[in-house]
């Protein structure tokens, strides 16, 4: 079943994202928002993780949430699409069921 | 010539049935849980947007049901700065355009202090804060979303 995995806080502060990683599977999506935006960005210690996750899984980050912490400038990991609150809704129709990693 | 109208009929049909069919397809029913309040974390922002891009796309919102803190979403007592956004009276504009259901639940609302008329009177308190377009009601609520919508988000911490 294709699942959207929905994490919203930072690598740094939690391990939601490492255990959606792990979870995720082959044709099934992972949105980054809130504080989870940070991951998205290439240049923190994370990005190795999230780009050999890209392909296997789609990974997705919420531009809105990536621009409001600045990172407007910082390019995203290779392979990583930004979408706005239409592109996070059209995901959630598109994906089976969705997973929060609260 | 009768036959070649009467085909082209048949495909006119099928393409307006399945135009149809596909449009009524992608258009989804979502429920929606607010498990934040307004103050601590982002999810209530998270949920508010998510909430009017799916509406503005045409999707239907069945109900979205704020628990746990997600209940401070509804009082209207709440008087944030001028310069920042007023998350309860943004609920409520969209409630009233949209014609949204908006559930707190009860338990959690009563160890909040949020009350609507009823259960002020009730408990023998002396006045109510439920915000507009808000209502309250239980636990059965949200199992209802689950089992009538396509889809169900969650927003919290």
């Amino acid at each position: 079943m294709a699942i959207l995995h929905i994490v919203n806080k930072s690598p740094f502060e939690r391990n939601s994202l490492e255990s959606a990683l792990a979870y995720a599977k082959k044709g099934s999506g992972i949105l980054l928002i809130e504080d989870a935006v940070y991951a998205a960005s290439g240049k923190t210690k994370f990005a190795d993780a999230v780009k050999a996750c890209v392909g296997d899984v789609k990974v997705y980050v919420l531009d809105p949430d990536y621009q409001a912490r600045g990172l407007g400038e910082v390019a995203v990991v290779d392979g990583v699409e930004a979408v706005d609150y239409k592109g996070f809704v059209d995901l959630v129709a598109q994906f089976e069921t969705t997973q929060s990693w609260l | 010539m009768i036959v070649v109208i009467g085909l082209a009929c048949v495909v006119l049909g099928l393409v307006i049935y399945y135009s149809l069919w596909h449009s009524g397809k992608s258009k989804l029913k979502f429920g929606i849980l607010v498990n934040e309040g307004p103050y601590q974390h982002q999810s209530a922002d998270s949920a508010y947007q998510f909430t009017k891009a799916a509406l503005e796309n045409g999707h239907e919102i069945f109900r979205v049901f704020f628990y746990h803190d997600g209940v401070n979403n509804g009082t209207r007592y709440a008087i944030p700065p001028q310069d920042d956004r007023n998350i309860t009276e943004l609920w409520s504009a969209l409630q009233e355009k949209y014609k949204l259901d908006l559930v707190i639940c009860i338990a959690a609302a009563q160890r909040r202090g949020i009350l609507d008329e009823n259960e002020a009177k009730r408990q023998g308190k002396d006045g109510d804060n439920i915000a507009p377009g808000f209502r309250i009601s239980g636990l059965g609520q949200l199992i209802e979303a689950g089992i009538e919508s396509d889809r169900v988000v969650s927003f919290g911490d």
